[in-house]
Order: structure tokens, then sequence, then C-alpha cells
């Protein structure tokens, strides 16, 4: 009988089994549900929706009916315009790493150094990042401004009778003088995350390594940098997602002008999608933009940044 | 201990620079800056009123009144959004409400930007408002083609309604014989100058014609005057240049002939207006970084006498003379002349290029939104809007007898004896049509594209959005 009474027991076993999953599974449904549902309605669903436009030549009113295929695609990498604009993002995206991120760890090993004031240095370097996109932006052009701005006017006071600069006005420099806002607005945001990622460096081992005779640029070299890793391919990532998205800033202060020398992805998504009622034409760049985005966090954190999640 | 000294001195350098950019601004209202706003096309960007543009106070992007208590709702979005304008509709709502007591009006007010951004919302989803602001042309049609605005031409014939407009700007609501809303202002755009610069450089009369209008400018420059104030960050105010002259070489036939696909806006008339712009270009009359300044820039310039002309319509001396730092002294020099005639050139030279504010009936409308609409644009109401400088040049003609300004009446004038009355391209055309044609004169005054590649850059975008 000891068959029978095993295969009871083990029905019994599987059926409470399966009402603990089940109750379990109800529990953990009913906790992710609202997150999910926000999540699918307002992330997913348009995604999916947008590449869903972008096969349509629509201009946002009115049913869709005309079906173009890839077209707007092969439009989208044949201007000109578009490839401008990515180049441009991708310029932003070097200088930014070039420039802004080193800037950025150097003043909070400054910051480390400083003992008293260290707090006001820190509130003082980060205020820019508080301000909106849009007051920054208003705020630069008017220092850039060639009737009696200021940078203008402190060149004519060190040269008098210098020409008026514009540097917004002009192709070649726009990009720069963007940047040059860009680094003034973000270097706080990723100065204070490598201010707490060095506040969890345990004194202790810095210490370990000048006893052990490290000179001070030792220490930072073999010591400091490499605990720091984590935090710094996270503000790499930060900041790159963030330069390949950029819009706020520079639609404020040269809409992507002149002549698109400062468009980005983003401008010019808005500029053909919106400005054009080109929804379908705006919906493909939208999808392009997505792409770059994904597959970079994809291949960035599969890479690089795994190592911080283990 | 020295490091830390030395770090303390360098942070307290940065401090200082920082707190100095932060100090520097300069006492222009943010929404003049022509920063804060995303400028797309002429007349829904330029102030449309006379005295509307300078607000110093910040103003709500969206506000609501109810008036009445009728049945029949209207429900009426405007973009006045100044404290007395806003009371001068309203008044008129409750005047009319009181005559039609079954009826009550839901006044929404609404920036600019904010209106295009609602309205366009409004449209997809197939619920335009009853009445709302339109600037007429392609973007309206593009509304009538899809069914989404009323046919307003068997009312326009009742009443003499229609007669009592001036033809030019109703002109401008119609399309194939259905009109789909009406104008309660209308303007031109020319030259709005100087007179004491033009003084200063021993220029007696403005100029007539392009050759001399260019031996204007160079004179202006020889006596050390900026020639024009131009805010081409925004586009649309350097788009006027172009199309005057493509209106003057072309006349209307090469227009039409292009609008209806039977020719194209590569044709030699257009080409032609790039070249004559050149022209004006490479004398560098503009005042520095032009290209980087907004219509806030422009108006900032021009108002307060650092260039001596600009091409602009009849908005212009209400706007600046809000940031003028001096308003009397601007008011005092202020001249106008209309745009130059082009020797040889196929446009008359009466045609002008302008535009105004107006009403559209949404599809689901009551017919009583349409007798408040006649009753919006009597003449005894655009007195009152004369008077109240929102319309500095009325629609309607008996109106004219309120405008007290000399050079706006000239203005009303020109417009309403013009043979043909070209609405601004970057609102005729389709939006994608009117923001290539923008982005292309861009490139031209930037010197980055030629004549030819304007021209063809216009006509790519024609070609694609034109098609029958």
């Amino acid at each position: 009988m000891a068959q029978p009474s095993s295969r009871v027991a083990r029905q019994l076993a599987v059926s409470q089994r399966s009402r603990v999953r089940w109750s379990q599974a109800a529990t953990i449904a009913g906790f992710l549900l609202p997150a999910a549902i926000l999540y699918i309605g307002l992330v997913l669903l348009p995604v999916v929706q947008a590449i869903y436009y972008s096969f349509f030549c629509w201009n946002g009113l009115g049913p869709l009916e005309q079906f173009i295929g890839l077209a707007n695609y092969v439009r989208i990498l044949g201007d000109s315009a578009f490839r401008g604009a990515l180049g441009h993002n991708l310029q932003i995206v070097v200088l930014s790493l070039a420039f802004q991120l080193p800037l950025s760890l150097g003043l909070a090993l400054l910051l480390r150094e400083l003992g008293r004031g260290q707090a006001i240095f820190r509130t003082i370097f980060f205020l820019p990042w508080v301000l909106s996109e849009v007051v920054t932006g208003v705020i630069w052009t008017l220092v850039y401004r060639p009737q009696g701005g200021l940078i203008n006017a402190l060149i004519q006071a060190v040269v008098p009778g210098a020409p008026e600069t514009a540097f917004l006005a002009d192709p070649q420099t726009v990009l720069y003088a963007l940047f040059v806002v860009i680094t003034w607005k973000y270097f706080g945001y990723h100065m204070i995350l490598y201010i707490a990622g060095l506040q969890n460096i345990p004194a202790e081992i810095e210490e370990a390594a000048a006893i052990d005779g490290c000179s001070r640029l030792q220490t930072l070299r073999y010591i400091t940098l490499p605990l720091l890793g984590g935090t710094i391919r996270l503000s790499i990532y930060l900041s790159v997602l963030g330069s390949l998205q950029f819009f706020d800033l520079i639609w404020v202060m040269t809409t992507g002008g002149p002549v698109g020398a400062s468009d980005t992805m983003a401008t010019y998504l808005y500029k053909y999608g919106f400005q054009r009622f080109q929804l379908g034409y705006g919906s493909a760049v939208a999808a392009i933009l997505f792409l770059i985005c994904f597959s970079f966090s994809l291949v960035y954190q599969r890479f690089a940044m795994r190592r911080d999640f283990e | 201990m020295k490091a830390r000294g030395l770090s303390l001195t360098l942070l307290f350098a940065l401090f200082v620079a920082l707190l100095a950019a932060c100090g520097s601004q300069p006492a222009a209202p943010a929404g003049q800056s022509g920063a804060a706003d995303a400028p797309t096309t002429a007349a829904a960007d330029a102030p449309t009123t006379a005295a509307e543009l300078p607000t110093p106070v910040p103003i709500p992007t969206e506000a609501v009144a109810s008036v009445g208590t009728g049945a029949t709702r209207i429900e009426w979005w405007h973009i006045n959004t100044q404290e007395d304008q806003r009371a001068v509709w309203e008044e008129m709502a409750n005047a009319f409400v009181a005559q039609n007591p079954d009826v009550s009006i839901e006044i929404t007010v609404l920036e600019n930007e904010a209106f295009k951004a609602k309205l366009a919302t409004a449209m997809q989803s197939g619920n335009p408002p009853d009445i709302f602001q339109s600037w007429g042309g392609g973007v309206l049609k593009q509304y009538g083609d899809a069914g989404l605005v009323q046919d307003l031409s068997a009312a326009l014939q009742e009443d003499g309604w229609g007669a009592s407009f001036s033809q030019g700007p109703l002109g401008l609501y119609t399309f194939d014989g259905a009109t789909y809303g009406v104008p309660w202002n209308a303007g031109m755009v020319g030259f709005w100058y100087n007179t004491a610069l033009f003084e200063q450089a021993g220029i007696s009369a403005p100029p007539t014609t392009w050759t001399e209008f260019l031996q204007t400018v160079q004179t202006l420059k020889d006596a050390g005057i900026t020639p024009i104030a131009l805010g081409e960050k925004d586009k649309w105010p350097g788009h006027f240049y172009w199309v005057y002259l493509a209106t003057r070489i072309g006349g209307r036939e090469a227009f039409e002939r292009a609008y209806n696909r039977e020719g194209t806006f590569a044709d030699p008339p257009f080409v032609e207006a790039g070249v004559r712009l050149k022209e004006l270009v490479d004398l560098e009359p503009f005042q520095p970084g032009f290209l980087g300044a907004g219509y806030g820039d422009h108006q900032a310039v021009m108002a307060n006498g650092q260039a001596a002309m600009e091409l602009m319509g009849q908005w212009a001396p209400g706007a600046n003379g809000g940031v003028a730092e001096d308003p009397e002294a601007y008011e005092a020099t202020l001249g106008w002349f209309p745009f130059p005639t082009i020797e040889g050139g196929a446009g008359d030279p009466s045609d002008a290029l302008g535009g105004g504010d107006g009403f559209a009936i949404g599809k689901d409308a009551p017919p009583e939104a349409i007798e408040f609409l006649k009753f919006l644009t009597s003449a005894e109401n655009q007195r009152t809007l004369v008077k109240a400088g929102m319309a500095g040049t009325p629609s309607i003609v008996a109106a004219l007898d309120a405008v007290e300004s000399p050079l706006l009446r000239e203005i009303f004038e020109r417009a309403s004896q013009a043979k043909y009355y070209q609405l601004y391209y970057d609102q005729y055309l389709p939006p994608a049509v009117g923001q290539t044609v923008n982005d292309a004169t861009q490139a031209l005054f930037a010197g980055t594209a030629t004549p030819e590649e304007v021209a063809r850059m216009i006509e790519e975008s024609a070609a694609f959005e034109l098609q029958p």
C-alpha cells in the first residue's frame, strides 16, 4: 500500500505547493500590477506606437492612411541635417567625457582636501544644476549677447575697441559656446556623485598606502581612482545618455541654429516632427534616437557596468 | 597649509566668476528676450496686436472665464493674455450674452505657444473649440480639408457681413470658394525706419527701388550707422525679405503656379529673389550677431535707435514702444515706407505681404457661434479693438475712422488697395514647407547656401508636401 499512499501524499504536496504558489503569485501580481500598468501604458505602449507611426506619412491630423514602409528612415539617414545633428550629439559626448567629467572629478578631489568650507563650496558648485534649464539658457544668452553682454563687456574692458563677438551667432563657434554652458550647468552634478563616491572609500586604505610609502599621486592613481571606478562608470553612463538626448538648453539658447549648427537629434525631432506637422517622420527620428540610446545602454551595462552590480 | 590656501583662492575665483554670470542679467524681461519661447512662424509669433507684446508681469498660460448661463454653450479660445485685452473680449462676450440670454460663452485665454500646442491636440482628437484664434493660410486650409472647421461662405453673404471686410485680408481665410474664418485685424509688412538716423546719414527721402535701397544701406553704413535690425535666430523676420522679393519679381502668377504645382519654387523668380537678397546680405547691413539674435533682441536694437531700419509688420511700433528706453523719442522718429520695387519685376508695386489675427469656427459649433463672430467683427466692436490697441489696423473698412496714427492709416490703405495680398509664406504654405522657407532663407543670411540651393530646398519640400 506504499504506492497509493505515497501518490496521495505527493498529490497533496503538489496541491499544497501550487496553492502556496498561487497565493504568492497573487501577492506578487498585486504589488507589481500598478507599476506594470503605468510602465506599459506610459513607456512601452508609446514606444511601440511611435514605431508604428514611423511607417506612415502622417501629419498628426486625421486617420493614418499613407503607409510608406521604411521611407521615413531612408529620408532621415539621407538628410545631411540629421547627420549633422547626430554629429553634434557625438561631439557633445566626446567633449563632456574629455573635459566636463575630469573637471568634476578634479573639483571633487580638491574639495576633499578642504577641511572647513567644504560644504559652502559644494553648495556653490552644485547651484547651477539646481537652476532650471530654461533659466540657465536665458541667463547665458544674455551673457553671450553682442550688445552689452557680459563677455563682450569684459573683452572690451581688456581690449578697448575690440569688435563685438557673437559666439552664439557663428556656426563655427556656437557648439563650443553651448558646451561651456552645458559644462557650467552639469559639472556640479557629477561632482556631487564623485564626492559621494569618495566618501565611501575608507580612509584607512589610503592611510595604509601612505604609510607604505605611496606618494599622493600614486595613492590617487592606484587606490582612489580604482575604488571610485563604479561611480565614474555611472557618471559616464549618465553623461553619455544625457548628451545623446540633449534638448532644453539648446532650444532656449539657439533653437538649434544658426543654420542647424547646434541641432541635436532631439531639436531635429522637435523641428521636423512637431513644427512641421510630420508626426510620422518625427516618430521615425524618435525611434532612431531610442535605438541609439537603448543599444548604448545595453552594451555599456553589459560590458562596463556589470561588475558594479555583481 | 600653503596648498590649502592656494586651493581656497582658486575656488574663490571660480565662485566670483559664477556670481558674475548670475548677476549680469540686464533689465529686459524674460518674455521679450525671445529666448524663452520657441518661435516658429511669422504671424503666430509676432505680437499680434499693438500693445500685446511687452508684458513685464508674468502671464498665466491658461485662464478660463464663463459668461452667461444659457443652455447653448460656445467654447472660445483666444490668445490675448494681457489683462486689459482679456477684459475687452470679456466685455464683448457679456454684451452678446445680454442680447442672447439662451447663450453662454466659456472663454479660454491661452498664451500663444500654449495655444498652438493645445489646439494641435484638440484638432488631432477631432474636437476643435467652437471659436478659436487663426492666422488663415495653409494651416487653416489643412483643418478645412480635414473637415474640422465650418465653411462660413453662406453666412458671409447675408446682411453684407462679407462685404464689410477689407477684402485682401479676408482672402487669407478663403480656399477654393470656402471661407473658414474671418480676420479681426490685418496689416502688412514694410520698412519701419528711424527718421533721425536717416537725417544723420544725409538721406532725404526713403528709397523706392531696390537699387536705391541698397544705396541707402551703403550710405548708412558709411555714416557709421547699423542699417538694419534683424533677429534671424527666429528665422521668420528674415523670411519676409525673400518672400517680398519673390513677390516683387515673380508677382502673383509665379507663386500661384508654384503653389498649384504648374510651376516650381526653383523657377527663375525664386532664384532671382535669393540673388537679390544676397546683394543685400553681402553689404553686411545687420547688427553684430544677428544670426543669434531673437526677435526680442531685434526689437531692442530698433527701439533704442541702434539700427536705422527693420522690415516688419504693423505691430512693430506698439511692440517696440514697450521695450524702448525712451518710448517718446522712438515714436517721434518713426517713419514707414513700403518694400522697394524691383526694376522689371512682374509683381505690381501695390502687391503686399501681410497678415493678421482672425477667428475660425470649429465643426461642432452651434449656429450662435457664427452670430457671435458677426458681433465681434461689427464696426462698433472693431473701433473698440482699435482704441484698445488690439487692432492697430482693423479688418473692417468702416472702423478705419478710429485709427489715429497716420502711418497705420497708410498701412491700412495700402493693405486694402493691394492688387495682390500675400500672406506670409510660413503661414500660407503647409507647415513643413513654411519651416523649410524659414530654414533655407536663414542659410542665405548665414552665407551657407547659394540662391539656387535655397530655391531647390524649398522646392523639394513643396514637391513632397503639395502633391495633389
